[in-house]
């Protein structure tokens, strides 16, 4: 036999050629597949780090710890310590002459104005009313105090403010940074956990504004969103599932179901607004209504959800308690639907995350008011975590942005934390059969 | 204390009680009777589902004097409130009484209650799109009572403000809604410009070249992107990424406004990837195998089998995506109120600020507002263009994806 | 014929003729003319660490048709996908031993799998036409590989692929149609032709008419028959019958284990193994 190799068309120079162009550019495909995934990954990343570098330092707050002279003759100058009169002595005074005593150095009025800027002028003089409205007694005495520092004080020594700008540029003089530098060598002026971020609720001062109003408020309607949503979505779930005839009016159903899911938030939120307030006359801003319309709109993610639970529990369970003799009711009720509760429970949690992180339809209701008290019931005006930040968000101020990003850096705690409970509630309950 | 005695409360305490006690009566009735019962057939039903019975008419019977007390309240004194529910209820213990013998069929009546029931929470979502279209529908009116529907279409002015006082000059504000469309056309094509190949490709490595590992790492990652708030992507892009292209361009010599169609775009490009990326894998990944082993085997390499075989066959589907993907985009709020901007402009330019439709239906509708005013009832007039708009967008494309899964099914 | 047995025996890497090597007994073939196209030597297959197939050892000539047999779950498909490297698409399996293409490894570190796949066509179980035109179907072959610098080219290319696949008189009026509106045994036979058109040297048929009615098959094993002049085939078959109609060397598997590879007729008449006469006449299988 002849040893003549037959080459193949495709073993030739050229061919091998065109292979080598067809191997770079499946290379290139990949490598673009590859960066696509980098590029979402780093968009995420630059968010995060974005976010968390602006907003972790707002945890922490400067204070400064203070002796202040509770003398009767300012405060209460008849002795009769009532209530009246504690509330609207002149507290403002008593913080200043503590400054002007702890420096007496400064006597020009310029001077001594740009002293009392150091601290947060509402939030120690409503600390010190508030102590002394509590236990009148004080009155006399001379009490130790730690206040919040003015938040550009707070800025300086944050590291936002440039020290080295020229001082017309700055927002804090250079005698201030001496007086700033000087109490915070000798202790005097602290960093602390900023607990008021957490338990404080709106302000006009960045340094004494908190969220507290705005997670209440959250909470409310999200509970509020929860009463609504839930039983009426498994309810009309079960019955689309389990019940419905399939005819024309079903069919419309569904349809209108995956269509309610696509409507734009903001189209909730005039629903909202022309039926609730306009229509039924309920009260504007009020969690009961935000509640309403963000439950609502959950409403077709938590029956979707609730219809593929119902739909991944085998038939055979079914059929297993009819041949027992049990009504079609029975069996969905005590097999069915306890069977899909995992999957059930898992959608309700992501479609209340989804509204908890919902704004939009919130600002159409008028949630968006200024609210400086934590709402006690769910017709009271109210604020919303969202809300905050995106009134937050308008001011231009460092303070408010690093505020901003801290309220930001709640808001996604939360919610990362019921997108974990889902999926360990999915992991722990899911049951095969 | 004043507070737990408010009728809210106080109607809700008698409701449940009366509910509560209703059941336990009733299951009791049906266990005392059947013992008594001199012929020794068996019940009919469980006691419990006497007591379902009992407890849902009691309730029914309640509900049926709160729900006009409310709505036609103040017709009658207050006192005789509470005596008219405690009647209803003591009437529903009377029916009960009658009704309950062994023989009667409690299951049956409880099993037609809660079918009614659960239909009446199906209808809850009927009831809602019928609300949203009548609401809209119903303020678009009156807004073009004033404004003529064709200027409000293509007009190409858009400023709302309406004068305090009627002797004002240029009192009526214009409507033009053209430059709003415009943008919001803008911002949409930047985000779809970012997030169409950006999520495709996604897709595309996670179904065809990543492993089983990187996968599972990669896709809920990439989800996340689509947890996040939009308010938080909107103050990620006044903050970060609107002062980062302003700064890049100033590099350049140009001139860009932080709020710029192109950062509050991108930004919502960002947000809309994974809707592409979850949906094109899904799409892929119903591409028959058979497909891709028969392109492999005649010595076509991934990419030319992903982009000659199964990109052509999956392209209704990732039609359908995009189509979801623009409906998204054009209903995003947040993101475009924070980094778009607010004042109508007609522009081709993505580098400038434009408004989009959501934006206006927030900036009309936050701050005073009289409900009548030609101003406030444009945000519904807005509000249904885009309801309309997105529905449209939504049939489409679920029908695109439908007919397309039935092909490979 | 010396070629052959100096081929076969005097390896130069003898060392992977451990185990059972199945003599050709290529002296009485009818294709005793052939030379050697792939020889396998102790080719194992994993599944995610399971062993699929366990060291076959064979030799494949490089004309006529040789047909793998077996109950399902033997290994035949398995084996059947070694030889284009198709099991590298499939996620957790790995190949060892060795497989000689004209002598070289097909398995080695600078062999493409898509230059392979060129030279070893595959026609799958069920037709698989790509939702294209009938053209575009047997046009893709070429048009990916650059096989076809002038549209002339490729339409001479696409016709006579069509024809060598008995197709083209059925279809060269609607060549612009779907690929998928053809019939079942059509369809099988696009698909050869789309797998002509690359030029192959080897085609592999995976079952290729278990889809299909009687009448096509029939249709397909008289095509088979013309193909094999000109093309080395392997065909992966469950129905005996089809074996001893269409192939000149039959190879018999079961459970990951090449037990016997003989002329056909030899298999079919004198089985040597228990096994393979216990599947040939029914008792298993």
């Amino acid at each position: 036999m002849s040893a003549k190799t037959k080459t193949s068309i495709h073993q030739t120079d050229q061919a091998l050629g065109r292979l080598a162009k067809r191997k770079a550019k499946e290379n290139r495909f990949r490598y673009a597949g590859i960066a696509a995934v980098v590029i979402a990954m780093a968009m995420l990343g630059w968010l995060v780090v974005s976010l968390v570098g602006t907003g972790y330092t707002a945890f922490f707050q400067h204070y400064l710890t203070i002796t202040v002279t509770l003398n009767e003759s300012d405060l209460d100058p008849h002795g009769a310590r009532n209530a009246d009169q504690l509330r609207k002595a002149n507290y403002r005074k008593v913080i200043q002459q503590a400054l002007y005593s702890r420096f007496p150095d400064v006597t020009d009025r310029r001077g001594k104005r740009s002293l009392f800027q150091v601290v947060s002028a509402s939030g120690a003089t409503n600390q010190v009313r508030q102590m002394v409205y509590q236990d009148p007694d004080l009155v006399g005495r001379e009490i130790t105090i730690t206040v919040p520092t003015s938040d550009d004080v707070d800025q300086l020594l944050k590291g936002h403010i440039d020290r080295n700008a020229p001082e017309d540029l700055r927002k804090v003089s250079n005698q201030q940074i001496e007086w700033v530098d000087q109490l915070v060598a000798s202790g005097e002026l602290t960093s602390n956990f900023n607990w008021r971020f957490l338990t404080a609720t709106d302000s006009r001062d960045p340094e004494l504004a908190g969220i507290a109003g705005a997670v209440v408020g959250s909470a409310m309607a999200l509970g509020v969103a929860f009463l609504l949503s839930v039983p009426v979505g498994v309810g009309a779930a079960v019955y689309l599932e389990e019940f419905a005839p399939k005819n024309r009016l079903t069919d419309f159903i569904e349809i209108n179901i995956n269509n309610l899911a696509a409507v734009p938030s903001i189209v909730f939120g005039l629903l909202g607004l022309a039926v609730f307030l306009n229509f039924f006359g309920l009260p504007r801003s009020a969690p009961l209504v935000g509640g309403m319309v963000l439950g609502l709109m959950t409403l077709p993610t938590i029956i979707i959800a609730t219809r593929s639970a119902l739909r991944a529990v085998s038939p055979s369970i079914v059929d297993g308690a009819l041949s027992l003799g049990a009504s079609h009711t029975q069996a969905v009720f005590h097999h069915k639907v306890p069977l899909a509760a995992s999957g059930i429970l898992t959608g309700s949690i992501i479609g209340m995350a989804q509204a908890l992180g919902e704004t939009a339809p919130l600002l159409m209701i008028g949630m968006v008011a200024f609210v400086t008290e934590i709402p006690t019931s769910i017709m009271e005006p109210a604020s919303a975590l969202p809300v905050q930040i995106f009134l937050w968000s308008d001011s231009a101020e460092r303070a408010w942005a690093e505020r901003t990003s801290a309220a930001i850096i709640v808001l996604l705690v939360v919610l990362l934390s019921m997108n974990a409970i889902a999926i360990f509630l999915r992991s722990r309950l899911e049951r095969r059969w | 204390m004043q507070h737990f005695l408010s009728p809210g409360i106080l109607t809700g305490a008698f409701l449940i009680t009366g509910v509560v006690t209703a059941f336990l009566y009733g299951r009791g009735l049906a266990v005392s009777r059947a013992q008594l019962s001199a012929d020794d057939a068996r019940a009919h039903s469980l006691p419990s589902y006497h007591g379902y019975f009992s407890a849902w008419i009691v309730a029914l019977l309640a509900v049926g004097v709160i729900v006009p007390w409310v709505t036609f309240s103040g017709a009658l004194p207050k006192f005789m409130f509470p005596a008219m529910i405690l009647g209803a209820m003591a009437l529903g213990f009377i029916i009960i009484n009658r009704l309950l013998t062994p023989t009667f069929r409690a299951r049956n009546h409880v099993e037609r209650f809660v079918g009614g029931a659960l239909m009446i929470c199906s209808g809850v979502a009927v009831l809602t799109t019928f609300g949203i279209v009548l609401s809209l529908v119903f303020e678009s009116l009156r807004f073009f009572d004033q404004v003529p529907v064709l200027d409000f279409l293509t007009g190409l002015q858009w400023s709302p403000q309406t004068a305090l006082r009627e002797d004002q000059v240029g009192q009526s504000g214009s409507f033009g809604a053209v430059p709003i469309f415009a943008g919001t056309f803008m911002i949409t094509a930047v985000a779809i410009f970012i997030a169409g190949p950006i999520g495709l490709l996604i897709a595309v490595y996670l179904s065809e070249y990543a492993n089983k590992r990187t996968r599972a790492a990669v896709k809920p990652m990439v989800e996340i992107l689509a947890g996040i708030p939009t308010i938080v992507y909107g103050f990620f892009a006044l903050l970060t990424v609107g002062p980062a292209i302003r700064n890049f361009a100033e590099g350049f010599g140009l001139s860009v406004p932080t709020q710029s169609a192109i950062a509050a775009g991108s930004v919502m490009g960002v947000m809309i990837i994974p809707f592409i990326s979850s949906l094109s894998d899904d799409v892929i990944n119903a591409v028959p195998q058979t497909l891709r082993d028969g392109s492999l085997a005649l010595g076509a390499t991934k990419s030319e089998t992903m982009t000659k075989v199964i990109f052509p066959a999956a392209l209704p589907g990732i039609i359908g995506a995009f189509l979801l993907a623009v409906s998204r985009a054009i209903g995003e709020t947040m993101i475009v109120v924070m980094a778009a901007g607010r004042a109508a402009n007609l522009t081709g330019n993505p580098f400038e600020a434009v408004t989009t439709v959501t934006v206006q239906i927030v900036s009309l509708l936050t701050g005073d507002q009289e409900f009548d005013s030609a101003k406030t009832l444009a945000a519904f007039a807005l509000g249904l263009v885009l309801f309309v708009f997105t529905l449209f967008l939504n049939v489409i494309a679920l029908l695109i994806v439908r007919k397309y899964r039935e092909r490979y099914e | 014929m010396s070629a052959l047995k100096t081929n076969h025996l005097g390896h130069p890497r003898s060392m992977f003729d451990t185990g059972k090597v199945i003599d050709m007994k290529a002296t009485t073939s009818e294709a005793n003319t052939a030379r050697v196209k792939f020889k396998c030597r102790n080719v194992e297959v994993f599944y995610s660490g399971k062993r699929a197939l366990h060291g076959v050892n064979m030799d494949v000539p490089d004309s006529g048709v040789t047909a793998l047999i077996g109950p399902s779950g033997c290994g035949k498909s398995t084996f059947l996908r070694v030889f284009n490297r198709m099991n590298d698409t499939i996620p957790n399996a790995r190949v060892a031993g060795q497989i000689l293409m004209d002598g070289q490894d097909i398995y080695g570190r600078d062999v493409d799998p898509v230059l392979l796949r060129a030279r070893v066509g595959m026609v799958f179980q069920k037709p698989n036409p790509f939702p294209k035109s009938i053209f575009d179907n047997v046009a893709y072959g070429p048009r990916i590989h650059g096989l076809a610098p002038r549209k002339n080219d490729l339409d001479n290319i696409v016709e006579k692929s069509l024809m060598r696949a008995g197709l083209w008189n059925e279809v060269k009026d609607r060549l612009k149609e779907p690929g998928t509106g053809l019939s079942g045994g059509q369809q099988q036979r696009l698909v050869i032709a789309r797998a002509i058109a690359v030029s192959p040297e080897v085609i592999l048929m995976d079952e290729p008419a278990s889809a299909l009615d009687p009448i096509a098959t029939a249709k397909l094993e008289e095509l088979i028959d013309e193909l094999k002049e000109k093309y080395c085939i392997l065909i992966v078959t469950h129905s005996m019958a089809q074996a001893a109609r269409v192939s000149q060397k039959t190879a018999f598997f079961h459970l990951g284990d090449l037990v016997e590879y003989d002329d056909t007729q030899a298999i079919f008449t004198n089985p040597k193994d228990q096994r393979t006469q216990d599947y040939i006449t029914g008792r298993t299988g």
